[in-house]
């Protein structure tokens, strides 16, 4: 069974609510992102999305652009976070989602990654800006080697684009709290529980919710109603603030154990 | 299908141009892209909404802009007529306000308070500002920094009629940058304000509501010719950024066989140099801003920075229906130099007392390579999409001062 199916399966039993913390990988380099996975897995985290960097990340905010940057930097491509993928694999069995934009994939080949994504231990991909009626071949292809295809529902999404995105989202169903690109906000959105029980009124799937949440508190209050939380500009805004320090594993470490503490003790 | 019908059923219900164009965007984008489609539908419709139009582009924009007889460049390359559409003279300096007041429109019928958009040369900035104005629209500009600085005069205007200019300093600090911050503003904003896009990019319905606002020029221009010489041109020229102004003028052309059409893509410093717009020399299909299209991009499908001697060509990018186009080999597209289109500035400045945009100074540039081998009888017309008041400073650096453009 797949990895991230898995583990949701597995927390839904336990009544438990999923910690999936977002980091971009090759930010600051891409043996710190090894760490840092490894060191999420024992904050608790359930998922970890890697995101994969572009050079124009138009849903992203400013925050996770310059991680972004960083790791562009470093020459950082699809064909290296998948290669990443497959070496951290020897050390860890925590779930990979992939978080990337389009062209990427498409540079790179939706057969041929599909295969090699498989093949190096990714669970699943998120393509933030390919919509289910663009996904076509791309969904077959992932279908084909057991990648969950993660889509996304929105604030501005109506009932009929919800019906079809439950139907196309594998693993899990990401609800993006905000209209608005990433980025860590004050608070969370008063129509987030009644979109998220909306959203589950199509489907069965877990449904997990990011852009946005930052504290351990709207963790907290997000783990009340969602299957799962997904922080992402938090985290890596302390990448970006501790990048040049020793210390940046273990302060990494310690928000995402505080952010798992509130997701698992609501 | 035969051609003609394949070039005027596009774009299909997915917003497709053959394999390009299409949505591919953030899900929060894609149930307002589909309001706008019905809105534009319903005021394509609405006679009432054409008479406005109509009227604005009469009065306001000062349409239809002449179709000139360039006669002294005719006479310098000694080979076939050239035409000049004067979208120069249009208000606001170039065919960008076609666009820009049709989608202010459609915009305020839509109830939208606040329109947004990006601009590289600025031109498209001043169009859309120029429509807020006009109909007491709150409006917000999107400008790369390097943009900013080379067209420092247009961002006084854009000031000047109420917008605010918000300077994009992230990535290469052009075009493709300030259409990225526009997006997310967009992303943030779209249950109040809707995004003037300048050209015939980005994910449908965009590139077909834009060709649509700029078809005005090829109408005027097919009816201007058939007046003045009593037959259909050889060749159309213009310049392809985004492509709104070719496929302004070509689109009431595309099913006269006989009317051969070319795309004159930034060539900056050569395209073996890397520092080029030239998307068709040497641009792979992949996905920006929302289309499928060629695109500017490494082999891991990073776009690549761009360069040209001129703001408004400077992106990696280009309009799906271009693209498609291409695909046919129904229009040809090609590219000027940096240096090529400084000459041609030069050039028409001089010989017809016109000064065009740097951007139209690359259709100039092309024009002057193939006209002098063409028949005296033979009949072009070239599109002068916009006039060069605006670049002057810029090019006088280049022309004035020896330096070179791209260093």
């Amino acid at each position: 069974m797949n990895r991230i199916c898995a583990r949701l399966e597995k927390l839904s039993q336990k009544s438990q609510k999923a910690f999936i913390p977002f980091i971009v990988a090759g930010d600051p380099d891409l043996d710190k992102t090894e760490q840092l996975v490894l060191e999420l897995e024992r904050a608790g985290a359930d998922c970890i999305e890697l995101g994969v960097p572009f050079s124009d990340p138009i849903a992203d905010g400013i925050v996770i652009q310059e991680a972004a940057q960083r790791a562009l930097a470093q020459g950082v491509s699809l064909r290296d976070v998948v290669s990443f993928v497959k070496k951290v694999r020897t050390k860890t069995q925590v779930p990979l989602l992939l978080f990337t934009y389009f062209n990427p994939v498409l540079a790179y080949g939706m057969d041929t990654l599909a295969r090699d994504a498989a093949r190096a231990g990714v669970d699943g991909i998120l393509c933030v800006d390919l919509p289910p009626e663009e996904a076509g071949d791309y969904k077959k292809y992932m279908d084909e080697h057991n990648i969950v295809t993660v889509f996304l529902v929105a604030p501005t999404s109506p009932d009929e684009r919800i019906a079809l995105i439950a139907k196309q989202s594998t693993g899990f169903i990401y609800y993006v709290s905000r209209t608005g690109v990433t980025g860590v906000r004050n608070q969370v959105e008063q129509s987030v529980p009644a979109m998220v029980q909306k959203i589950k009124a199509f489907s069965n799937k877990p449904v997990c919710v990011g852009f946005g949440v930052s504290t351990p508190e709207q963790a907290q209050q997000v783990a009340g109603y969602a299957d799962g939380v997904i922080v992402g500009s938090a985290i890596v805004k302390i990448i970006g603030d501790y990048q040049n320090s020793p210390y940046l594993i273990k302060v990494v470490g310690d928000l995402a154990r505080s952010l798992a503490r509130a997701i698992k003790n609501p | 299908m035969t051609n003609d019908n394949l070039m005027t059923h596009c774009p299909d219900v997915r917003g497709r141009y053959g394999p390009f164009g299409g949505r591919y965007v953030p899900e929060t984008l894609m149930h307002p892209l589909e309001e706008l489609e019905q809105a534009y539908r319903a005021a394509q419709n609405d006679p009432e909404f054409q008479r406005t139009l109509e009227r604005l582009l009469g009065e306001y924009v000062g349409r239809p802009t002449p179709l000139y007889l360039a006669g002294r460049l005719t006479e310098h390359l000694g080979g076939a007529k050239i035409y000049f559409k004067r979208e120069d003279l249009a208000h606001t300096g170039a065919h960008k306000i076609n666009n820009a007041l049709g989608q202010a429109l459609l915009a305020k019928r839509m109830g939208k308070t606040r329109i947004i958009a990006e601009t590289g040369a600025g031109q498209h900035g001043v169009a859309t500002a120029t429509a807020a104005a006009l109909l007491g629209l709150e409006c917000v500009i999107y400008m790369g920094s390097e943009d900013m600085a080379r067209q420092r005069l247009n961002v006084f205007r854009m000031r000047l009629l109420g917008a605010e200019v918000r300077e994009v300093s992230s990535g290469t600090q052009t075009l493709k940058d300030a259409i990225n911050e526009a997006m997310r503003d967009w992303v943030t904003s779209v249950r109040t304000t809707h995004y003037v896009l300048g050209t015939v990019e980005g994910p449908h319905p965009f590139p077909e509501i834009c060709r649509d606002f700029q078809r005005v020029i090829g109408r005027e221009a097919r009816k201007q010719i058939l007046e003045r010489e009593n037959r259909l041109p050889d060749l159309l020229v213009a310049c392809v950024g985004g492509g709104s102004n070719a496929i302004g003028l070509f689109y009431e052309f595309l099913k006269d066989e006989q009317v051969k059409m070319v795309g004159v893509e930034a060539g900056g410093l050569g395209p073996e140099s890397g520092k080029h717009a030239a998307r068709f020399a040497t641009g792979i299909v992949g996905m920006l801003h929302g289309a499928m299209s060629y695109i500017l991009q490494d082999a891991n499908g990073q776009i690549l920075g761009t360069h040209s001697v001129s703001a408004g060509l400077d992106y990696p990018g280009v309009g799906p229906e271009h693209a498609y186009l291409k695909m046919l080999g129904r229009v040809e597209y090609t590219y000027a130099t940096d240096r090529e289109a400084l000459d041609a500035f030069q050039l028409v400045s001089r010989l017809e007392g016109i000064i065009p945009a740097l951007e139209s100074a690359h259709a100039v540039a092309y024009a002057c390579k193939v006209v002098p081998k063409m028949d005296q009888e033979a009949v072009v017309i070239l599109n002068m999409s916009g006039r060069g008041d605006k670049d002057v400073q810029h090019a006088a650096r280049f022309i004035l001062e020896g330096q070179e453009p791209g260093i």
